[in-house]
Order: structure tokens, then sequence, then C-alpha cells
């Protein structure tokens, strides 16, 4: 194989590495968090629902919040990675969400904002339980 | 240096205008800056802003989240306004900037309305943090914090209108958010102007 070859293959052993989540600052994400707060809240719903408890639920489940018809039928599960990708361009990944926001281009800062969404689901001062 | 004597300071150097006035002051001073649809829509020239590049259900769904945003901004100054911890020039500033989000959320309204869309209603209640609020400086605080992120909504939804009149009528409205941002902090006894830029 020429070397040129190669170029291919070693892209693809790279590509894990190049796709790996950036590892967040749950303190930095704290204040990235205060971007949100006009519209969202850990423990309440607000004009967006609340951030308790968001790993790992359904798009659009949170009962008795009105959500745009895009984002109930979306079939996104939340994720590190489902969040992230929403996060770099929510009108893009959900075309007709109500989140009219642009998103958030820096890739480290959507790490750090997901890790404090992380600890905060985790601390029962910011989240009691059953949010 | 207390509450009330910087907000006097504040007062004097800025005179509240009663709420219509400062209604039609805005409308004015965004008629003067915008241009196109947006004032064709804020004048009532629907059959000309139809015939201006149509704005898009997106867009109509951005405002309406807009809406709903200050509709709880509404709310919330009057929670403080009603929870006794204000001081007599706190109360009247925070009355002005009370004034300034009904602007908004009407003028918001009217434009979802003429775009052909249908404006949010308020919620009948709103869940705030009441219990946290226990001095002065607990509700300037929380007011700073829900302009902060008023500010950062803004800058978010600006680069999204397919309606660039609509983009600037946002971008208007965010400058009055980052001035109530900025003397909420200086009241606090925090640098009013943290940083070259928002986030």
């Amino acid at each position: 194989m020429k070397a040129s070859a190669w170029g291919p293959v070693v892209a693809l052993l790279l590509l894990p590495v190049v796709c790996a989540q950036a590892a967040g600052d749950p303190k930095k994400g704290e204040e990235i968090y205060s971007r949100c707060i006009a519209c969202h809240a850990l423990a309440y719903d607000r004009t967006g629902p609340h951030h308790c408890g968001l790993i790992g639920r359904k798009a659009g489940s949170v009962p008795g919040f009105a959500y745009s018809p895009a984002m109930k039928r979306s079939g996104i599960v939340w994720t590190e990675s489902t969040l992230d990708r929403f996060l770099a361009n929510p009108m893009k990944m959900v075309p007709g969400t109500a989140m009219g926001y642009a998103g958030i281009a820096d890739r480290q800062e959507r790490a750090d904002l997901i890790a404090y969404l992380e600890r905060a689901a985790a601390s029962p001062d910011l989240c009691p339980a059953g949010r | 240096m207390s509450y009330f004597f910087e907000f006097s300071r504040i007062q004097s150097a800025s005179p509240a205008q009663p709420a219509d006035r400062a209604r039609r002051a805005f409308v004015g001073a965004s008629g003067a800056m915008l241009s196109a649809t947006a004032v064709a829509l804020l004048a009532g020239c629907e059959p000309l802003a139809a015939a201006q590049k149509g704005s898009s259900e997106s867009d109509i769904s951005v405002l309406n989240t807009a809406l709903s945003a200050e509709h709880e901004g509404i709310a919330a100054y009057q929670v403080g306004a009603e929870s006794g911890l204000l001081s007599q020039g706190a109360l009247k500033v925070a009355l002005q900037f009370q004034g300034h989000h009904k602007a908004h959320a009407d003028l918001l309204a009217k434009t979802i309305a003429k775009l052909g869309g249908v404006a949010g209603a308020p919620k009948a209640k709103y869940a705030f943090p009441v219990e946290q609020l226990k001095s002065e400086a607990d509700v300037l605080r929380f007011a700073a914090g829900l302009e902060k992120g008023a500010v950062s909504a803004y800058l978010g939804a600006v680069p999204v209108f397919g309606n660039r009149d609509l983009a600037k009528a946002a971008a208007s409205i965010l400058g009055d958010e980052a001035m109530h941002w900025a003397v909420l902090r200086q009241v606090l006894g925090e640098d009013p102007v943290p940083a070259a830029f928002v986030a």
C-alpha cells in the first residue's frame, strides 16, 4: 500500500479521538448556565422545561410542559452526546423547536455546561428528589 | 452606600418616565432605528409588511419564546415590587424596568399578530424562588440574574431570525436588557460592565 493510501485508514483510527466528548468543568459550566436562566431553571418549569433529571430523559416528556410539536416528536433521548449536538445548534437538530437560540459554538463550553447539569442533577440541594 | 442612595443617584441622572410615556419613547426610539418590515409592522401597515420579505413560522416561534420570557420578567418584577423588601428608590427603578418589559412584550405580541401568528398569553402562575428572597439585595440579585439571562437569550435569538428587521428589533431589546443588568450590578456593588463582550 502506498503511503498516501494510508491516509483514510489513519483518519478512521483517529476518529474516535477527534469525536470524543470533551471533558467538562462543572464550575465553568455553572457560569455558562447563567445564559440559560432567562428561560430555564434547574428545578422548575419556566419558558423552557426544568433541567433536573435531563440526562436520560426523553425529549418532550416533562408532564404538563407545553413543548413544541417538533420537540415532542423528535424521539431524542438526552445523553451527553445528543445534548452536545442540540446545544451546538438547537434549531438545526430539532427544526421547529421553540428554543429560538443560535446555540453554543464552543465545544468546550458545551462540555462544561453538560458537566454542570450532571453535577446539579446529583445535588439534592439543587435538584430535590422528584425533580 | 445604601441601595436607596445609589438608586436615587441613578434616578436623578435618568428621571423615570410614566409607563405609557416610556412605552412611547421605546417605540419611538425603535422606530428611529428599525426599518422596512419592522417599521411597517409597528406602524400597523400590514400590506406594506406583507410586501416585504415574508417571515417564517420559525420567526414567529422565536418571537413567542421571547414574549414568554418577557411575560415572566414582568411577573418577576411584580413579585419584587410586592415583596416589601425594596426601598422606595429601588421600587421606583424596579417598576421602571418592569415597564420596559411590558413595552417589549407589547411590541413582540403586536409583531407576532401582524406576522399572522398567535401571541402567547402570560401564565396564570409562575414559579419563583420566593423563599430565597429575604432582603433587597436578594431581590436585586434575582432580577440581575434574569436580566443577564435575557441578554443571552436575545443574543442567541438575533442570528436565528430569517427577517433581519426582526433581528434588529431583538438587538434593540437586548441593549435595554443589558442596561438593566448593568444598573442592577452597580447597585449590588458589582462591576456593572464585567467584560468587553456578553455571551
